[in-house]
C-alpha cells in the first residue's frame, strides 16, 4: 500500500511539470497582461514597461520560467500582484472557506444522491425511477452559474430564506472570531452556536449549487450499479439463506454497488474545486474560486499559476486517498 | 439410510428449532407446478407446465434435463427465488405438508436457509467478493440458529473442515478471491448445510468445476447427505451424476416430466426415447477407438408446443402420428412413469428378472 502511494505521488511530478509549462504560456498569452490591468485608463508605454520591470516580465521567458520553477519547488509562488500578499498566505486563507463549500456540496450529492439511486433502482421502471433519471439528466446539464443565480434569486431575493452572498452575516457577527478559518467549526469550538448556524446557512444555497452535478452523477451511477447487482449469483445465494432482506441490502448489494460510486466520487472532487470558481464567485463567497476569477480578470499571474498548481497537487492526493478506500472496501485490490 | 435416526440426528443437533407433529408423508410434494412468464408486449413462456414429483425424507432424487427444459427453474420455484413481477405460478409445492406457493416473504425467509438449502452452479460468482468466507457461512447461521459471532465461528469452522477444507480458521478470514472453484464450492455447500436442512437442491453444482474436482463435491455430497439425513434434489444434464448419486430420476423435457423412474429400471432399460436417446450419446470407455457418438438430433429449440403434441416429436426416432397430434400423459409403465405414445420397448424377461431381485 506504501509503495502504492508512493509511485501515485511519483506520478504528480510530470503532471506539474506539464501543467506548469501549459499555464505560464497561457497566462501570457491572455490579452493586456497584468501592467494594464493594474494601470486601466493611466496606463502609458513608460508605466507599463515600469511595472513589466518591477516584477521582471521583461526578461526573456525562459529566465521567467527557470526562476518560477526554482522557487515554485520551494513552495514560493510570489505574491500577488493585486493584493501584494504572497500566493502561497493566500491560499491558505482562503482554502478553509473553499474546503467548506466543497464539504456542504458533497454532502448534499453523496447523501442525497445514493439513496435517491438506490430507490431509483429497486423501483425499477417506475414513476421514481423515471423521474430520477430525467431529473439527473437535467441536473448534469444545468451550468453551475446558472442554477446558482436561480437559486440566489428565488430562495434569497424574492422569498428571503436564505442568505445571498457571503460566508457570514458580517455586521451581526462582527467579533466574531476565527482560528480555523472553517467558519461552523469555528463558531462551535469559540462557543457561538449562533455564528456557527449563520455561517452554515450560507453554505446552503452555494453548496446545492455546487453539489448538483455531482449529484445528478452520483445518482446514476449508484441506480446503474445496483441494478448491475441485484441481479447477481451471491445476491441469490444470500436470498437462499434466508436472510433478513435489511441484511441481504447492507451487506450484499450496497457493499458491491458502492465500489463504482467511491471511484466516481473521488473524480468529483476536481469537478467540485474548479465548479467553486464559478460558485464562488456567483454567490460572492470568499474562498479559492473566487479569489482565483479575480486573478484571472487582474492578469495576476503568481497568483493564477501558484493557486492552479496547488489545486492539481490537491486533486491527485485526493484521487489517491479515494484509491486507498476503495482498497478498504474491496479485498480484490488489496491483495495487489 | 434409516429414516428414523435422521430425526434423531436433526432433533438432537439442532436444537431450539420449533417443535414438529408428526408427519409421515413425503418431505417435499411438488403437484402439478406450472411457472409461466409473462412479458408486456411478447408471448408469454411456459417453462414449467404441470411438474409433479415428491421426496421422501433422505431420499436422492434427479431431476434430469436439457438446458431450457425447467428444471432450475422448477427448483427456484420450490425455494420461492422466483422474481415477483412477470412470473406466474401455479400448483402447489408442499414441505412436510406445509404449502410453500403463496407462502408470506417472512415465512419463506425462515424456511430457506434453515428446513431447505441451495447450492448454485457457479461458485465462482455465487459467494460475495467482498465479504469474508467467514461472514458467509456464519451469517446464516446468525440468522436462523441464534448464535453469537463467536459460536458461529466455532461452528463455521467446524463445518469447514466437514467439508474438506483445510486450515479452516484461516480460511475464515479468507475472500471468496483468494480461494480456487472447488474450494468455494465446498464452503457454499458448507453454508448451506449449516442449519442441517431437511432438503437440500443443488444446481449443477459441478458444471463449472474441473473433472477431478467434479468426482470429489459429488462425493463429498454423497456422505454429507447419508450422514445428515437431509433429502437432495439434483439437478442436472449430466447423467453420470444421477448414477452415482440417486435413488430416483425424473426426466424432464420442454418444462414437463417424461420419465420418472427408480436409478436402476432408468439406466437398464429406459422407455422413453428421449431418456434412451439421453444415455446413448454418453461417450463410454469402453467403445471401439473412434466409433461415432451417437447425439440426440436437433436442438432443445425444435419442440412443437405441449398442446399440439410431444414437444420431443420434432427429434424423436420412434415417432408415429399421434406424436404430432396430440399429448401423451404420464402413464405407469412398469417401474417407469413414461410419457409416450410409442415407448421403447420393455426390458427382456432377464433383465425384468434381475430388476425385480434388486
Amino acid at each position: 500500500m506504501l509503495r502504492f502511494a508512493v509511485r501515485r505521488l511519483m506520478q504528480l511530478v510530470p503532471i506539474l511539470l506539464g501543467l506548469s509549462i501549459l499555464l505560464f504560456f497561457w497566462v501570457r498569452a491572455l490579452p493586456g497582461g497584468p501592467a494594464v490591468a493594474l494601470l486601466g485608463e493611466r496606463a502609458t508605454p513608460e508605466k507599463i514597461a515600469q511595472i513589466n520591470r518591477l516584477y521582471g516580465l521583461d526578461r526573456p521567458w525562459y529566465e521567467q520560467y527557470l526562476s518560477f520553477l526554482e522557487r515554485a519547488v520551494q513552495l514560493n509562488f510570489g505574491s500577488s500582484i493585486r493584493t501584494q500578499r504572497p500566493v502561497t498566505e493566500e491560499f491558505l486563507r482562503l482554502f478553509p472557506a473553499t474546503v467548506e463549500l466543497s464539504l456542504a456540496a458533497g454532502i448534499f450529492a453523496v447523501g442525497l444522491g445514493i439513496p435517491l439511486g438506490y430507490l431509483a433502482a429497486r423501483r425499477h421502471t417506475t414513476l421514481l425511477d423515471n423521474v430520477s433519471v430525467t431529473g439527473s439528466l437535467i441536473g448534469v446539464t444545468v451550468p453551475v452559474f446558472f442554477l446558482g443565480y436561480l437559486l440566489r434569486y428565488a430562495f434569497a431575493v424574492k422569498l428571503g430564506w436564505l442568505p445571498a452572498t457571503g460566508r457570514q452575516d458580517s455586521r451581526e457577527f462582527l467579533d466574531a472570531v476565527h482560528p480555523t478559518g472553517f467558519y461552523v467549526l469555528d463558531g462551535i469550538i469559540t462557543g457561538n452556536p449562533a455564528a456557527a448556524w449563520d455561517a452554515a446557512k450560507h453554505l446552503i444555497l452555494p453548496g446545492i449549487a455546487l453539489g448538483t452535478i455531482p449529484l445528478a452523477i452520483i445518482t446514476r451511477i449508484t441506480r446503474a450499479s445496483v441494478l448491475d447487482v441485484v441481479h447477481e449469483d451471491y445476491v441469490r445465494t444470500a436470498e437462499a439463506k434466508g436472510l433478513l432482506k435489511r441484511t441481504i441490502t447492507r451487506r450484499h448489494v450496497l457493499r458491491n454497488a458502492m465500489l463504482p460510486v467511491i471511484t466516481v466520487t473521488g473524480l468529483q472532487v476536481g469537478l467540485l474545486l474548479s465548479g467553486a470558481v464559478l460558485t464562488e464567485t456567483v454567490f460572492a463567497f470568499d474562498g479559492v474560486g473566487r479569489f482565483l476569477n479575480l486573478a484571472i480578470s487582474n492578469r495576476d499571474f503568481s497568483v493564477i499559476q501558484g493557486f492552479i498548481l496547488i489545486i492539481a497537487v490537491i486533486v491527485v492526493v485526493v484521487n489517491l486517498l479515494v484509491d486507498i478506500a476503495y482498497g478498504l472496501v474491496d479485498p480484490r485490490v488489496r491483495a495487489r | 439410510m434409516g429414516t428414523g435416526t435422521s430425526e434423531e440426528l436433526d432433533l438432537g443437533q439442532a436444537p431450539g428449532r420449533p417443535g414438529r407433529t408428526a408427519y409421515d408423508g413425503p418431505l417435499l410434494a411438488v403437484d402439478d407446478l406450472s411457472v409461466t412468464f409473462t412479458r408486456r408486449g411478447r408471448r408469454d413462456v411456459r417453462a414449467v407446465d404441470g411438474v409433479s414429483f415428491a421426496i421422501r425424507p433422505g431420499e436422492t432424487v434427479g431431476l434430469v434435463g436439457e438446458s431450457g427444459s425447467g428444471k432450475s427453474v422448477t427448483a427456484l420455484a420450490v425455494m420461492g427465488l422466483l422474481p415477483g413481477r412477470g412470473v406466474r405460478v401455479g400448483g402447489s409445492v408442499r414441505l412436510e405438508g406445509e404449502e410453500l406457493l403463496g407462502a408470506s416473504d417472512d415465512r419463506l425467509r425462515d424456511l430457506r436457509g434453515r428446513e431447505m438449502a441451495m447450492v448454485f452452479q457457479d461458485p465462482m460468482t455465487s459467494l460475495n467478493p467482498v465479504v469474508s468466507i467467514g461472514v458467509q457461512v456464519t451469517e446464516v447461521l446468525r440468522r436462523h440458529r441464534d448464535m453469537t459471532r463467536e459460536q458461529a465461528s466455532v461452528e463455521a469452522a467446524s463445518l469447514l473442515r466437514r467439508v474438506g477444507i483445510p486450515d479452516p480458521v484461516r480460511r475464515l478470514k479468507d475472500y471468496p478471491h483468494q480461494l480456487s472453484g472447488g474450494m468455494r464450492q465446498r464452503a457454499l455447500i458448507a453454508s448451506a448445510l449449516a442449519c442441517r436442512p431437511r432438503l437440500l437442491i443443488c444446481d449443477e453444482p459441478t458444471t463449472a468445476l474441473d473433472v477431478t474436482i467434479q468426482a470429489q463435491i459429488l462425493d463429498l455430497l454423497r456422505q454429507l447427505v447419508r450422514e445428515s439425513g437431509t433429502a437432495l434434489l439434483m439437478i442436472t444434464h449430466d447423467l453420470g451424476v444421477v448414477a452415482g448419486l440417486c435413488d430416483t430420476v425424473h426426466v424432464m423435457y420442454s418444462g414437463r416430466v417424461v420419465e420418472s423412474a427408480p436409478r436402476r429400471p432408468l439406466f437398464g432399460s429406459p422407455r422413453h426415447p428421449y431418456t434412451g436417446g439421453l444415455l446413448a450419446s454418453i461417450p463410454r470407455l469402453d467403445a471401439p477407438r473412434g466409433a461415432p457418438l451417437h447425439p440426440i438430433q436437433g436442438s432443445p429449440n425444435d419442440t412443437i408446443p405441449w398442446e399440439t403434441g410431444c414437444a420431443f416429436a420434432p427429434r424423436c426416432d420412434h415417432r408415429v402420428d399421434a406424436c404430432t397430434t396430440s399429448a401423451p400423459a404420464l402413464e405407469v409403465r412398469g417401474h417407469a412413469s413414461v410419457r409416450c405414445w410409442n415407448p421403447l420397448p420393455p426390458p427382456g424377461r432377464t433383465a425384468a428378472a434381475q430388476e425385480e431381485d434388486a
